[in-house]
């Protein structure tokens, strides 16, 4: 038997709603991640992904059911498990260089946390760029900040909420490729959240699909394209039909939802 | 034009006013007088060191009272911002306390204390409080959340994250209450000093308009209002601007 990695078990979360009614954000919840896997999770805005991935980080106390990481179950935050937001979260007080040392300052020597720093910002080619101050760069390169401070740490498992939602498709189509080669190079296991099918469908092993009120795992998809994959254009626009039919169904629900409780 | 020709423009006409003003007697030297009489007074001021010993007195006291009142601020402030039932409480007298001048504290300050600098200071200290209060529980309040959220998945928790995070965060508030700080400290101060003993730029001030001295009181009056303009112009405006831009706080 293979043994997985990440493993999310009955996982359920509720939030009391304005009448102090407990509402199901999230219900039972199942996953299993192998080590070194790129897991995408799509599902249309509300559905809990962003709240699965932060139960995941530790940063949201589920309501039920357990995550285990290595068998172990976790707790709360922690190092093995980095986070990469939307927005970039750069501390502003501190240059590019400083900022990618903080999660490793109480670690390790000075000089070696600077090193090490320096090796991940090389790696997303930020290597000019050490002594500028968040405020003085754009968008991608604060985004591509923020993911060499959570690879910095070297954690096991990269977890990612839309990274590049905010940028231009040009953008965004750079750092696709810039995280296929650092995955492929670190050997990291990541979780991906995004809206965007195409997206998922370039860089995952499998994509997630999920349902909303309450969110649920709709489907399990396994992406069986071989990588690169700009070079199957064809398998990748049939795939995406595909996921775009079966994601209209939530989508419409979504707006009827919306639209009922506006009349 | 550049604003700073237009100001020296402005004040050269100004002068020019008061002082053709003063010599064709359109008002009496008693109301206002002439320009070179408020240098005279000022250079005799200087040179037999009176102005010096008032300016040393009077800085002495703010650097004080305001040294104080920024520490008990920021103490305050952190305890409003930790504490729900403290903000609730205490919250409430601080913001009534914030909105009165606080030198109507003196006559009491002068029964606990006697007429003295103390009395002073701690008009000083009430003055300056209550702003540096308010701006550090607002500052450490917005702290964003994702700064918060990032940290944490960082390992970064508990005393740390006050240290490395969300003081760090807040720092664009320690200088804006920190400039209102100055700016309420400095007038309760001149107050204080008008009101109370010397030496001291309010007491000297009090101390020429009892002896009809104007020219010294336009001096002197002028001395403060240049003091208050250099310090939040040249040295606060400048740090808060230059913080605001890094912090990404401004447009
Ligand atoms: N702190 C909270 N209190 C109450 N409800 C919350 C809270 N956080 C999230 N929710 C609700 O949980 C649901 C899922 O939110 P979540 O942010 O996880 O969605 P999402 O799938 O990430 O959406 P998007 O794609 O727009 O980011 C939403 O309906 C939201 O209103
Ligand atoms: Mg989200």
């Amino acid at each position: 038997m293979i043994k997985l990695f990440i493993e999310i078990n009955h996982v359920q979360k509720q939030y009391a709603d304005k009448n102090n009614h407990q509402v199901d954000i999230l219900k039972d919840i199942n996953l299993g991640v192998n080590k070194g896997e790129f897991v995408s999770i799509l599902g249309p805005s509300g559905c809990g992904k962003s709240t699965l991935l932060s139960i995941v980080a530790g940063l949201t106390p589920a309501t039920g059911g357990e995550i285990l990481v290595s068998r172990k179950r976790i707790e709360k935050s922690g190092k093995d498990r980095g986070m990469v937001f939307q927005q970039a979260a750069l501390f502003p007080w501190l240059n590019v260089l400083e900022n990618v040392i903080f999660p490793l300052k109480k670690e390790m020597p000075k000089k070696q946390a600077e090193e090490q720093a320096k090796k991940y910002l090389q790696m997303v080619q930020l290597s000019n760029y050490l002594s500028h101050y968040p405020h003085e760069l754009s968008g991608g390169m604060q985004q591509r900040v923020a993911i060499s401070r959570a690879l910095a740490m070297n954690p096991d498992i990269l977890l990612m909420d839309e990274p590049f939602g905010a940028l231009d498709e040009q953008t965004r189509s750079r750092l696709h490729d810039q995280l296929e080669t650092i995955w492929s190079e670190t050997q990291k296991t990541i979780l991906f959240v995004t809206h965007s099918i195409s997206e998922s469908i370039k860089l995952s092993d499998r994509i997630v699909v999920m349902g909303i009120k309450p969110g649920v795992i709709l489907k399990d998809i396994k992406v069986d394209i071989p990588r690169s994959r700009h070079e199957h254009k064809k398998e990748m626009v049939e795939l995406e039909e595909y996921i775009m039919g079966f994601l209209k169904k939530e989508i419409d629900k979504v707006i009827r939802e919306e639209l009922t409780h506006e009349s | 034009m550049n604003p700073n020709i237009k100001r020296i423009l402005f004040f050269t006409v100004l002068i020019a006013f008061w002082y053709t003003g003063s010599k064709l007697e359109w008002w009496l030297p008693i109301i206002l007088p002439a320009p070179e009489k408020v240098l005279e007074a000022l250079l005799t001021g200087f040179q037999d060191k009176t102005l010096v010993y008032d300016l040393i007195a009077s800085f002495k006291r703010l650097a004080i009272g305001l040294g104080l009142s920024l520490v008990i601020g920021t103490g305050l402030g952190v305890l409003l911002a930790k504490s729900k039932t403290a903000d609730e409480t205490l919250g409430t007298v601080v913001l009534a306390l914030q909105s009165v001048p606080s030198i109507i504290w003196l006559p009491l300050a002068i029964m606990w204390f006697g007429m003295n600098e103390k009395a002073v200071i701690f008009v000083v200290v009430l003055g300056g409080t209550f702003v540096m209060t308010l701006n550090i529980r607002v500052g450490i309040k917005n702290v964003s959340p994702l700064f918060i959220k990032a940290a944490k998945t960082m390992g970064v928790n508990g005393w740390d994250l006050y240290k490395r995070v969300i003081f760090p965060a807040a720092i664009p508030y320690v200088v804006t209450g920190s400039r209102l700080a100055w700016a309420f400290a400095w007038r309760a101060l001149m107050a204080g000093e008008l009101l109370s003993t010397g030496p001291g730029l309010g007491y000297t001030l009090r101390y020429a308009s009892d002896f009809g001295d104007m020219a010294l009181v336009i001096g002197v009056m002028i001395i403060i209002g240049f003091i208050g303009t250099i310090v939040d112009q040249l040295i606060f405006q400048r740090i808060e601007k230059s913080v605001l831009n890094r912090w990404g706080l401004e447009s």
